[in-house]
């Protein structure tokens, strides 16, 4: 089973951060990782950037959506990396995302892949189907 | 409520190959190391629901471990000197703090290679590695295989005993040994890998949690030999034939072919992480082994659109490398359907029969069933007919069979 370990910070905590030595935390991170690699459970990750000027929200409230800068000050809880781990339980699941070298105000939301067997009779649903198929052309995950 | 066995079992799964290493180490004695292991494993399972699952469960285990050690050898009435010095040694270790046994890489690698020992049998050797690497239960092994804990049991007890009797040392192959010891640990992962992907017992056609399971040692022993191109290879090949699961049974269970399989149920993310594996293999660059060119004709597959618009020009060259370096009438078929599919039936019906009158693949049902197919694409359907009968004739799989029956009877 897969599963996604999502790092979420709240803004103290990340201006907290920002007052640690950075190599530090790739150090630390860098170990995480490693070790994750070497059991050989890890399949993806990454790091998503701070910076909003980079970053935009889609809210579909509105009809065309309305796109905005941010995500500022409504989400206290920034959502700032993930990885991918694939293991045999969700107890292993807890043992690797305890690991994680996060700090008083951080968080790691754990949530488990669907499975096509999540579907169950709805396997063979042209949509569901049909939406593998745009995965699979536009080559994202 | 927390199941201190199920969180005990996963914490050895983690951490249970660098502990049974470092004790292995420590003791020179891959088969005390691991009996000290499984002890400090049964005191966790007793002590850990009143005290809590502690700290660092790892170096827990392996402290508790370490003190048996010593005090089975304090505990001997005969002590020998060995023993003796051993167990002072240990006594006057550096400390018991969260880091003092820290295990490194290269102990980890010794034990892959001593589960994979010549003296072993191969079905052991397949027990202990998913033990000892992959932390796994005799009971989890045996559920994943599909046979009696009481054989796995056995199997692994009987390879101790043999690794005892040989007095094998806790060292990694001399370099004159290497590749073929390292060739041998790389088979015992795919063979774990192959049974998962195509098993050969049980209702299933297919079991991906024992995949998976090859999937993960195959990882761990890339990160373990990452100057060694086949191992990355390897992995390479278990990821892009893995990427296909998806696709390849219906809801009841039967399996579909690769040419009518629904490719958008290839798992992309897959196929990427097994280029990308190959991608490290060839920038080693120490040219293709087996395992390289078995995953580049997997690419080929995985990353075409359709069956017509696959590069078989390019798998047959790959199968033409494969077979100079691993002779083998398999890949000798193999490469007949691709040169099929590349250049038409006439010049594939040339090295199939060559197969045949060579008296390749006696026996098998797979030359006659391939052979009825290029006679038929080549109109010479009675001949064809024969082939296909011959073929139903000899295959052990009732649903094969009747696919070339039906095959028989429509030419």
């Amino acid at each position: 089973m897969k599963y996604m370990l999502i790092m979420r910070a709240t803004d103290a905590a990340r201006q907290d951060y920002e007052k640690v030595d950075f190599n530090e935390i790739i150090e630390k991170m860098g170990a995480y990782n490693e070790a994750l690699l070497k059991a050989g459970v890890m399949l993806a990750g990454d790091g998503l950037a701070d910076s909003m000027a980079d970053n935009f929200v889609v809210d579909f409230t509105a009809d065309p959506p309305i796109v905005t800068d941010g995500p500022y000050g409504e989400t206290h809880e920034l959502f700032s990396g993930f990885w991918m781990i694939q293991v045999a339980s969700k107890e292993e699941a807890i043992e690797w995302a305890s690991r994680c070298p996060l700090g008083p105000g951080s968080k790691l939301e754990v949530r488990r892949v669907t499975e096509m067997s999540d579907f169950g009779e709805y396997a063979d649903n042209p949509r569901l189907k049909q939406q593998e198929t745009w995965r699979a052309e536009s080559g994202q995950v | 409520m927390v199941d201190t066995g199920r969180t005990v079992a996963a914490v050895w799964r983690i951490e249970g190959a660098r502990i049974v290493a470092t004790l292995a180490r420590l003791t020179n004695d891959v088969v005390l190391a691991e009996d000290l292991a499984q002890e400090a494993v049964v005191d966790a399972l007793r002590q850990w629901p009143e005290t809590g699952i502690p700290q660092n469960p790892g170096a827990w285990l392996t402290a508790v471990a370490k003190r048996k050690a010593i005090d089975t050898w304090r505990r001997r009435e005969r002590l020998n000197e060995r023993y003796q010095a051993i167990a002072h040694d240990l006594a006057a270790g550096p400390d018991d703090g969260p880091d003092a046994w820290q295990p490194i890489d290269d102990d980890v690698l010794r034990l892959v290679f001593i589960a994979c020992h010549p003296v072993i049998a191969r079905e052991a050797q397949v027990a202990l590695t998913l033990r000892l690497i992959g932390g796994l239960s005799t009971e989890e092994i045996a559920r994943l295989f599909l046979l009696p804990v009481a054989t796995i049991q056995q199997r692994i007890v009987r390879a101790k005993k043999t690794l005892a009797a040989a007095k094998v040392p806790f060292e990694a192959p001399d370099p004159s040994e290497w590749r073929a010891r390292l060739g041998s640990v790389l088979g015992v992962v795919y063979l774990i890998f192959t049974e998962g992907y195509a098993a050969t017992a049980g209702e299933q056609w297919m079991r991906t949690d024992l995949a998976n399971e090859a999937l993960r040692l195959g990882r761990v022993l890339a990160g373990l030999t990452p100057r060694e191109p086949e191992a990355h290879a390897l992995v390479a090949l278990m990821e892009l034939q893995a990427s296909r699961f998806g696709a390849r049974l219906r809801p009841d269970g039967t399996p579909i072919l690769l040419a009518d399989q629904d490719r958008a149920r290839w798992d992309r993310a897959q196929i990427g992480r097994g280029q990308a594996a190959l991608a490290r293999a060839d920038a080693l660059g120490r040219g293709r082994g087996s395992y390289a060119l078995q995953a580049a004709i997997a690419e080929c597959h995985a990353t075409a659109p359709s069956i017509d618009d696959t590069d078989w020009a390019r798998i047959v060259l790959l199968y033409e490398a494969l077979g100079r370096i691993a002779p083998n009438p398999v890949v000798d078929l193999n490469r007949a359907v691709a040169v099929s599919m590349a250049t038409g039936p006439a010049s594939a019906l040339l090295i199939v029969d060559g197969l045949a009158d060579a008296g390749a693949l006696r026996g098998s049902s797979l030359l006659p069933s391939v052979r009825g197919e290029l006679l038929a694409r080549l109109g010479r359907a009675e001949e064809a007919r024969s082939e296909f009968v011959t073929a139903a004739a000899l295959t052990a799989n009732s649903r094969e069979r009747g696919v070339l029956l039906a095959k028989a009877a429509a030419l």
